[in-house]
């Protein structure tokens, strides 16, 4: 797909759709939005070359959002969705996007065979701990002891740690950001989407409608202490004793991304020489 | 026949291998029990000098290494009492049931030959007794095992031919003569592959550059066969951690532009069938091929039966309008699935082809088929103009769509239904105006001539689908034959329905006749449903895995025919 020479640099705000988001006031989503265009801008890619993908949930609507080309697909196959456009077509910029609930329950068997499989897209799962949608049900990451109308007293059950999940699936990149710093979280995703592989942010993304809560996440969410690692180890130490406030790059590996076929180097001939395959006698 | 490995069904394939390189036509369908490896196999085999379109009513020779567990087979070998079995000295094991018929039986020393020879194997004995039964010249048995056993090693072909001689020496001292010959060879190309075989190639002929899967039988010989074809092809085959990605993979890559496929079977269809809503809501052509096997559940995975009918036509929620497909034969998987190909990209929707274990695993001597014309053509907007809409109302319902990388024509695809922008809209007058579109885009659509196979003419129409075609396709000639003015109408294209074109096909008919491997009658409710039939109709229903035979097929039909 060729790009017009002269096309002049884009800003954040040509990646801005003119599509009203459905999010609540104060949602923690407008900021990733924005976040997300800025960092297209500052890698200088143009809106065209990019492909939003995400399933089903409020933070899921985000590709309309933007002026990418886009696609809003089911509940939990984001990442298959993902996978398919890149490895068809790994000249285009893929971001994969959605919610806790849409990620890492009904789409967890994808987080984790996408983290094994690691295609050169970028994971971006904005974390409220409830499913927003469908009006607070508990996801896999919120607390056991939560009270809910489907779940009375809490689910009881042990919330999901995507982070650490994702470093023992192999994924090659891992950081976790906060929505309402965009700045950082702009230039945590440009880092993401220029890292080879298949890099996550855990974008903790305040619900302000069912969560009202987690308006203290802003008190509690610090930078990192110590340096970015690419010693799995040692990241998963620091991912399995952290609060899961601590914001940064918490992993970055250097595993080759998953092959791609080598388009350029096979001629562009039809299937007809494979016929010989199947052929006896004269 | 053999229990404890694939050494008959070596042997079988070597037969047919030798029947290919004679210019004979042939079909071998292999009956394996449930273990992973060893176990009970059989190889069935048909051998002819004209193409044959199924398995015969009988066998003439059975042939058994041992007869371990025989008994679950025996259903699927029916003798005639000039049948004859050919088992081991002194081995009186055989399945009483496959003696009802009082076929003859012949005691060969088949082991003791078989170690006589060095490194000999009881399998090449038996495919010697076979070659020199069937007339099969001795040079041409000695060529396929020396191309087909090269890669085990110079030892190997030679305790290989050396068994096979011994075989046919064997065989002609005992002067067996079945007056079963295939000494009609002539010297012509053949094709020997199987369905699934063909089934990927015509998927590659239509233009699959992407294939995403996760292996189920009996589908996996066409995502094994795809996955190095593709790479020769500079693309990608992905093995996908379940069939919902597998689809959802489709999806992604199809969107991107690359055309896509996807092969499975009755349980990894159910897990794909919220993939094919979205398909078919994002307007995103894909093609999935269905191997059907017995069901419900994980039914019988190893054996045949069309029962995924309704899954394919009924089986999305909402109103969801796609192509549903089935090959005639093995050679029209190839056809079928190219066909299937560009039927999707045109109508940008996905597409179905509903295979079935007989079909896909059976390996097949076939006429070299033709290379048709039929490519992948999406309509493909590569300059958008500013207010470009993706799902514009257009006369055919199909609306010209940009490829991501272009500039200007970013638009997001949608699960949820939509305005002509792509908008998402609840309204009602968007639903019903894209509702509208995308049936009118498949029922307006001009599929040509190759909606069916119809052959023949007469007041009595025999109307069947899929791998049935072949019995029904040999009984029918068979009835001609005998003086009955019988047609045979197979549907190749089950969805949309072409009511014209088989109420054309059925000009003349006062009786039809419905035959179809389910045990409700799938096939007769569909028919019932979208088309007018004649006054009489009959139905032919048998679930598998017991194939319908063409000769059962004469007597009952001909029955209706007086």
């Amino acid at each position: 797909m060729e790009t017009p020479a002269a096309c002049p640099a884009a800003k954040a705000g040509d990646f801005k759709s003119d599509v009203k988001p459905v999010w609540c006031p104060g949602c923690g989503d407008y900021h990733v939005l924005l976040a997300l265009t800025k960092a297209f801008a500052a890698l200088g890619l143009r809106p065209e070359q990019v492909v939003v993908v995400s399933g089903i949930g409020c933070s899921s609507r985000i590709p309309a959002y933007t002026n990418c080309y886009g696609f809003h697909g089911i509940h939990g196959r984001a990442l298959p969705l993902a996978t398919g456009v890149k490895v068809a077509r790994p000249d285009l910029t893929v971001i994969c996007a959605g919610g806790d609930g849409d990620g890492f329950s009904i789409g967890g068997n994808h987080f984790l065979h996408a983290c094994r499989r690691n295609v050169d897209i970028t994971y971006l799962v904005m974390d409220n701990e409830v499913y927003g949608m469908t009006k607070g049900q508990p996801s896999p990451t919120t607390d056991p002891t939560w009270d809910s109308a489907l779940s009375p007293g809490g689910t009881g059950m042990s919330p999901f740690h995507p982070l650490v999940i994702a470093l023992a699936s192999g994924a090659n990149f891992i950081a976790r950001a906060f929505a309402g710093d965009p700045n950082t979280t702009a230039k945590m995703l440009a880092d993401a989407i220029r890292h080879p592989g298949f890099s996550f942010v855990q974008i903790l993304s305040p619900c302000v409608t069912f969560r009202p809560d987690q308006k203290t996440w802003k008190d509690r969410v610090r930078p990192a202490p110590v340096l970015e690692t690419d010693d799995a180890g040692r990241a998963a130490r620091r991912l399995m004793t952290d609060d899961g406030f601590v914001c940064g790059v918490l992993y970055r590996g250097h595993r080759e991304p998953y092959r791609h076929a080598v388009r350029a180097g096979a001629a562009e001939h039809g299937p007809d020489f494979l016929e010989a395959g199947f052929r006896v006698g004269p | 026949m053999r229990s404890g490995g694939v050494g008959v069904l070596t042997a079988g394939h070597f037969l047919l291998q030798v029947a290919a390189r004679l210019g004979l036509f042939g079909l071998l369908t292999r009956s394996v029990g449930p273990q992973i490896r060893g176990g009970e196999s059989a190889a069935l085999l048909r051998l002819s000098g004209t193409p044959v379109s199924c398995m015969d009513d009988h066998f003439d020779l059975l042939l058994a290494i041992d007869w371990n567990n025989a008994e679950r087979f025996a259903a699927e070998i029916p003798l005639r009492s000039d049948s004859m079995i050919i088992t081991g000295v002194g081995d009186t094991s055989i399945p009483v049931s496959l003696l009802a018929a009082h076929p003859r039986v012949l005691e060969l020393p088949i082991a003791g030959i078989a170690a006589e020879v060095p490194g000999g194997r009881e399998n090449m004995v038996a495919l010697g007794i076979l070659s020199a039964v069937l007339a099969l010249p001795a040079a041409a048995v000695q060529a396929v095992i020396e191309v087909s056993l090269a890669d085990k090693g110079a030892d190997t072909v030679t305790a290989g031919i050396a068994a096979v001689e011994r075989g046919r020496e064997l065989a002609q001292q005992t002067g067996l003569d079945l007056q079963v010959r295939c000494d009609t060879a002539r010297n012509a190309a053949r094709w020997l592959l199987t369905g699934n075989e063909a089934a990927g190639m015509g998927a590659l002929r239509g233009g699959v550059r992407f294939a995403a899967a996760y292996p189920i039988t009996p589908a996996t010989e066409i995502l094994e066969w795809l996955a190095p074809n593709l790479q020769k092809l500079g693309a990608t085959l992905v093995q996908a951690e379940d069939e919902l990605a597998s689809i959802n993979m489709c999806i992604g890559a199809s969107f991107a532009g690359v055309p896509a496929l996807t092969a499975t079977s009755g349980p990894g269809f159910s897990l794909m069938l919220e993939g094919l809503g979205l398909a078919v809501a994002a307007e995103v052509p894909l093609v999935v091929i269905d191997v059907m096997r017995g069901g419900p559940s994980t039914g019988i995975p190893t054996k045949s039966e069309q029962t995924d009918l309704n899954a394919a036509v009924y089986g999305v929620h909402g109103e969801a309008p796609h192509l549903v497909l089935a090959p005639t034969s093995i050679t029209d998987a190839l056809f079928t699935t190219q066909w299937a190909v560009h039927l999707a990209e045109s109508m940008q929707t996905p597409a179905i082809v509903l295979s079935d274990q007989m079909l896909g695993q059976t390996t097949a001597i076939i006429t070299p088929p033709a290379n048709v014309q039929f490519l992948a053509e999406r309509m493909v907007m590569r300059s958008p103009q500013a207010g470009y809409a993706r799902y514009a109302v257009t006369a055919d319902g199909v609306s010209p769509v940009t490829l991501p990388g272009t500039p200007g024509g970013q638009y997001t695809a949608d699960g949820l239904e939509h305005n002509p922008r792509g908008t998402p809209s609840s309204r009602g007058e968007d639903h019903a105006l894209q509702l509208d579109k995308r049936l009118h885009k498949i029922t307006s659509f001009n599929y040509g001539v190759h909606w069916a196979d119809v052959e023949g003419d007469g007041p009595l129409a025999v109307i069947t689908w899929g791998s049935t075609t072949g019995a029904v396709r040999e009984a029918v000639r068979r009835l001609r034959d005998g003086g009955h003015a019988v047609r045979m109408i197979a549907i190749r294209l089950l969805s949309p329905p072409q009511v014209e074109q088989l109420a054309a096909a059925l000009a003349g008919v006062n009786c039809a006749v419905i035959v179809e491997q389910s045990h409700s009658g799938q096939f007769h409710r569909f028919l019932r449903a979208h088309y007018d039939l004649p006054p009489e109709v009959h139905v032919i229903a048998r679930p598998g895995p017991l194939v319908l035979r063409p000769g059962e097929l004469v007597e009952r039909i001909g029955n209706w025919s007086q």
